[in-house]
């Protein structure tokens, strides 16, 4: 799914036209405060996901997005067009359901049809779009079958086909593969970017998967706690996280809280609160400010292991082998420092590490391989 | 637990006027029971009433489940527990409450008065069959139906009625079963001259069970037995087609 990933098409800044804005949106329900303040552009044509754990405001996101939900405060635009008191049924946007939301009484065909009847299109015009679009998610010939005869999978496509059918501005996705196992996920993700691709509809998709979030999107927006807390490609949200939040939730890392000791060279020199010496170097969006208190993070992959001592003192540690894991494609260790922090190492399964538990070994990265972000 | 009704359905075909002799197998009081004016004229009351209660109960009571299920409103566990209420009141105390209140009101009895006493168990019921099939619907629904372009008037008309159609129709069902059945509420509450089909067979029964009684139970039963079980296999039809 990597492919999809690196398709990012770049996108001028300037002359770009939004299908999405959220404009300092916030809502209240019963007293609590669910989503705080929220800035979004979502360009025409890209795949957006919203990322984050359950329970962050996303999926209220995508309500107010789609009209369900009208903003305590702030605005939704959608091309250009304020939403304030535009009702769902009038909005240019069509919703796919994490629960599907088919209606029982309709077979497939009337189902997807739904939508081009209530807006009195001709009945050739119907014919021709609902045939088209359930073409689309190769469904022709379930047409006839009631959507209790259908498979999870195959729910999933004609919730898609109801959503595409009116041609909508932009399509929400409400976690779109929650409820399909492992396998038929990755099916379905290869067919939602396919189709994204083929019919260049703006797709904001609502994901608490960071895979699925990562392989599928133009941009990702993580969410944490009603705020956003990062908005950017998924390689920007993956190699260079802008908060301890978004480092941690996206993949797995490990974190070091502590102070900068020194500045030399343009390094800086971190003392953990475990008395641990890190040499980072800063990032660019850190440059110039200097935060007191930083939290350090080291991807697992970017660590690397010895069982001699290497030649570089830089960001080398002594520590003990805790816990191996096999996963296949990798190995996952578990290494416990002379500090007592413990820390997760991934490496390919071809250097295999002679250790044994409890025996002593050196971990080190690169300065470049770890992150200073603010606390 | 059926013996009683096995005999009783034996004894229709008795060709003896009493119950304690068997004098062979006759339709003789099948024949009485349908050319009796009186028992005709009884179940055109009960079925009016039915048919009236039941229609009033099937529009009232699914707006009550929708009510109670779509909107939050001050006092609504109050209001819930209220509506089914009749479901546990023995029917007693509901034909005396409804005869002190009508009275007290000076409201002439009639057959309307019937009518308004047995809206009052079937909306009930209704509702709480209509309930339980809207609390395993799917939430969105509706939503995804304002989200294809339906106004909220016809995501009601074109997707949650349809899907509680089922649910309406064996609610309805029960509720007419229950209507033509009922004798304590009807026998309070009726007047000028309204009689009911149980209430006619219960004047005739106190003064001796005639073979004809007996052929009019079995006639009963048997409507009785159809109804709930087209009620039964239109509500499984339904779960059949719920979505997932």
């Amino acid at each position: 799914m990597s492919q999809t990933a690196m398709q990012n098409r770049p996108v001028a800044e300037t002359n770009t036209r939004f299908d999405v804005e959220l404009r300092k949106v916030f809502k209240v329900f019963n007293g609590e405060t669910v989503v705080r303040g929220i800035d979004l552009n979502i360009r025409q044509g890209e795949f957006f996901s919203i990322l984050g754990p359950s329970g962050c405001g996303k999926t209220t996101t995508l309500r107010l997005i789609a009209g369900f939900e009208e903003p305590s405060a702030g605005e939704v635009l959608i091309r250009g067009r304020s939403m304030s008191g535009v009702p769902a049924y009038r909005r240019p946007v069509n919703t796919v359901f994490q629960s599907y939301a088919l209606f029982g009484h309709l077979s497939v065909w009337e189902n997807i049809a739904f939508g081009l009847r209530i807006k009195r299109q001709s009945k050739a015009e119907i014919q021709k779009r609902v045939q088209e679009s359930l073409r689309l998610v190769k469904m022709e010939q379930f047409a006839r079958r009631y959507p209790a005869q259908l498979s999870g999978g195959q729910q999933q496509r004609v919730a898609l086909a109801r959503a595409l059918v009116n041609q909508p501005t932009v399509v929400l996705l409400d976690e779109p593969l929650g409820a399909l196992d492992l396998k038929l996920r990755k099916e379905m993700q290869v067919e939602l970017s396919t189709l994204h691709k083929n019919l260049g509809v703006t797709f904001v998709m609502v994901t608490h998967d960071q895979e699925e979030a990562l392989s599928l999107s133009d941009r990702i927006a993580v969410m944490h706690d009603g705020k956003l807390e990062q908005i950017g490609t998924p390689n920007q949200i993956y190699d260079y996280p802008q908060t301890p939040f978004v480092a941690d939730f996206i993949g797995d890392t490990n974190l070091f809280k502590g102070r900068i000791e020194t500045t030399d060279y343009g390094m800086w020199q971190v003392r953990t609160e475990r008395g641990l010496r890190i040499l980072v170097k800063p990032t660019e969006s850190l440059n110039g400010s200097m935060p007191n208190q930083v939290v350090v993070s080291v991807r697992p992959e970017k660590i690397q292991l010895s069982l001699e001592k290497p030649s570089s003192p830089i960001n080398c540690f002594e520590g003990r082998l805790m816990h191996t894991m096999y996963l296949g494609t990798h190995v996952h260790y578990l290494v416990e420092l002379l500090s007592g922090d413990r820390l997760t190492v991934l490496q390919p399964n071809r250097a295999k590490l002679a250790a044994e538990p409890d025996s002593p070994l050196y971990i080190y990265w690169a300065e470049t391989d770890c992150l200073a972000l603010t606390a | 637990m059926y013996l009683p009704i096995l005999i009783l359905a034996f004894y229709s075909f008795n060709a003896s006027r009493f119950s304690a002799t068997w004098e062979g197998f006759s339709l003789k009081w099948y024949e009485i029971l349908f050319n009796d004016s009186r028992i005709f004229a009884a179940l055109q009351d009960s079925l009016a009433i039915a048919i009236c209660a039941v229609g009033v109960s099937a529009v009232l009571g699914t707006l009550m489940a929708v009510g109670l299920a779509r909107y939050q409103f001050w006092g609504k566990g109050l209001y819930r527990g209220a509506s089914y209420l009749p479901l546990i009141i023995p029917d007693i105390a509901i034909a005396v409450a409804t005869l002190v209140f009508l009275a007290s009101f000076a409201i002439p009895l009639s057959l309307w008065t019937i009518v308004a006493s047995h809206i009052v168990f079937c909306l009930a019921y209704v509702a709480v069959v209509v309930s339980t099939r809207l609390s395993g619907l799917n939430p969105h629904l509706e939503e995804a139906a304002l989200d294809l372009g339906a106004t909220p008037t016809q995501a009601f008309l074109k997707v949650l009625l349809p899907e509680l159609m089922p649910a309406i129709v064996s609610g309805c069902l029960l509720a007419f079963v229950l209507s033509m059945d009922d004798l304590l509420i009807s026998s309070f509450t009726a007047g000028g001259g309204a009689n009911t089909l149980p209430m006619e067979i219960f004047s005739r029964v106190r003064t001796g069970v005639k073979p004809d009684i007996n052929a009019l139970s079995v006639v009963l039963i048997l409507a009785s037995g159809v109804l709930a079980f087209l009620a039964e296999y239109i509500r499984y039809r339904g779960d059949q087609r719920r979505s997932v």
